[in-house]
């Protein structure tokens, strides 16, 4: 019996060892499978992932119209204070007062990407972008505003 | 059978001895000069050697790991062991100050001597080895644990815990695996009647070994390679360095060229251990020939038995260079039961077996 535990324990650690150095060996001769990406000589051919978060945008369509009412759910959902929302109040076409966006102040240097501003918008307005190349000579070149110039709020949106 | 080898070192190296002694009358400088020549060869090629191992390690453990490794500098990274080299020399060589200075210093120095001593009788191609003695395999066996020493003193001179239980780890792991080492080697001494490694080679010219000596060869050949790769200190049993435990293990405090000769050493070693391999049982530089296929013997000779030797030598590098990026390293008591519950008795089980395959003439 105990011969028999002997040999046993012999030939499963040879197999179970066989069965590591098969993976290993797959792996050295399909170099196909390389996960390293050699970024700056790959630059142009370069996919993101899809969840992969770079910094906060705010799309803009043809009429540079975005959708941001200035409610300033997302200055609030920011846990560090990432994001000001400056707002000036507008007169519509029927003589009424409105509070718009006037400017959407965004601190990259100081942003987490934890994506809670995103969360927290009830328009859609602001999405993550796949953009990752950040680096500046100025660090005041991180405070970024993301409305563009001109642009105003899009139809239908409240 | 007759040999047909064309290319062979043994018509350069007589060459250099005829134009030698043509030119200096004295036996004495001839013998000198011809020692130093020998030696400045050796230690270039093994410098070189080194390179080339250095970088075959990177970047097999880079693509077993499903990375890319060096691949910058020179032609895929060729030339980055060279680089690391020149930082190591610009690099301060630290001596602690508690350390025992005499044998800090000297112990870099022993590691790679006794490394290098174990070169001597191994034959590179057909009739060219440095120092062929009739007791070839005790020599190597003998003079390659003694890097053991240098280890030691290495771990005891340090003045750092770390150092002295990686030197310990070493003794107590080389003084285990040197048995089954030992044992399987003498597997292939029994079988061919001889010691010497020259006529080992010569008896495998009608197949090595490993074919020879049917099944016990082939675990005598499994039990050398495991056994071996704990001798020289390389992972899965590299319990003396254990960089995750030890911080280096032994060489914790060596820096600069110390700490490069401790490296030069770990490759020279694995290059000995690797040829002795493939010389008692793959053939050393015999070519590979089929029983009665003479077109196909003939094919196999015509590639220079320099190639041949060092194919199967890097095979078996391979090989132990796959063992260190697949294995998790071992604990202290399963590299001791390995050893002496498992690797020992079978081994001595297998020297019967070979005991009466050489009596019987059972191999062919």
């Amino acid at each position: 019996m105990f011969l028999k535990n002997y040999i046993l324990t012999v030939f499963r650690s040879i197999k179970s060892l066989l069965k590591g150095m098969k993976v290993t060996g797959y792996y050295f001769t399909h170099p196909k499978n390389i996960l390293t990406q050699e970024y700056p000589d790959n630059r142009a051919t370069l996919q993101m992932f899809e969840r992969f978060k770079g910094e906060v945008v705010m799309p803009h369509n043809t009429n540079n119209e975005h959708r941001c009412t200035g409610c300033q759910a997302c200055e609030i959902a920011c846990p560090n204070g990432t994001i000001k929302i400056i707002t000036k109040q507008e007169l519509t076409a029927d003589g009424k007062k409105k509070k718009r966006l006037d400017t959407f102040v965004y601190h990259h240097d100081m942003c987490t990407l934890c994506n809670m501003c995103i969360i927290a918008c009830p328009s859609d307005a602001i999405v993550m972008a796949q953009t990752f190349e950040h680096s500046v000579y100025d660090k005041k070149m991180l405070k970024k505003i993301l409305n563009a110039p001109e642009s105003k709020l899009m139809e239908g949106v409240e | 059978m007759k040999s047909v080898i064309l290319y062979s070192l043994s018509g350069f190296s007589t060459y250099i001895h005829n134009l030698l002694s043509s030119n200096i009358g004295n036996n004495l400088i001839l013998l000198i000069t011809e020692l130093t020549i020998i030696g400045i060869t050796l230690l270039i090629s093994l410098v070189l050697l080194c390179f080339f191992l250095g970088w075959m390690e990177r970047r097999v453990a880079a693509f077993m790991e499903l990375r890319l490794g060096p691949n910058r500098v020179g032609p895929q990274g060729t030339l980055q062991i060279v680089a690391d080299t020149v930082k190591l020399l610009f690099k301060e060589g630290l001596t602690p100050s508690k350390s025992d200075k005499f044998l800090f210093n000297l112990a870099p120095f022993i590691v790679v001597v006794a490394a290098m001593m174990a070169i001597a009788p191994l034959a590179f191609a057909k009739n060219f080895s440095i120092f062929d003695i009739n007791i070839g395999v005790l020599y190597v066996s003998s003079v390659s644990s003694l890097s053991v020493l240098g280890v030691l003193m290495a771990g005891w001179s340090s003045y750092n815990k770390y150092s002295l239980l990686g030197a310990m780890r070493s003794g107590a792991q080389i003084v285990s695996y040197e048995l089954s080492v030992g044992l399987s080697l003498i597997a292939i001494v029994v079988l061919s009647g001889n010691t010497s490694l020259g006529e080992i080679i010569n008896s495998q010219q009608n197949g090595w070994w490993i074919f020879k000596g049917h099944i016990p060869a082939i675990i005598a050949f499994v039990i050398f390679i495991i056994a071996s790769t704990a001798e020289i200190n390389r992972a899965p049993f590299d319990l003396a360095e254990a960089d995750q435990e030890l911080t280096g293990g032994f060489n914790t405090e060596y820096s600069g060229m110390k700490f490069a000769m401790f490296l030069l050493a770990e490759y020279i070693n694995l290059f000995v251990v690797s040829a002795m391999g493939a010389t008692l049982f793959l053939g050393g530089w015999m070519p590979f020939h089929i029983g009665n296929w003479e077109s196909f013997n003939q094919i196999m000779d015509y590639i220079p038995s320099f190639v041949w030797f060092m194919g199967k030598t890097f095979l078996i590098i391979f090989i132990i260079m796959w063992f260190r990026w697949t294995f998790p390293r071992l604990r202290v008591d399963q590299l001791l039961k390995l050893e002496w519950k498992y690797l020992l008795p079978i081994s001595m089980i297998n020297i019967i077996l070979i005991t009466l395959i050489a009596i019987m003439g059972w191999h062919f």
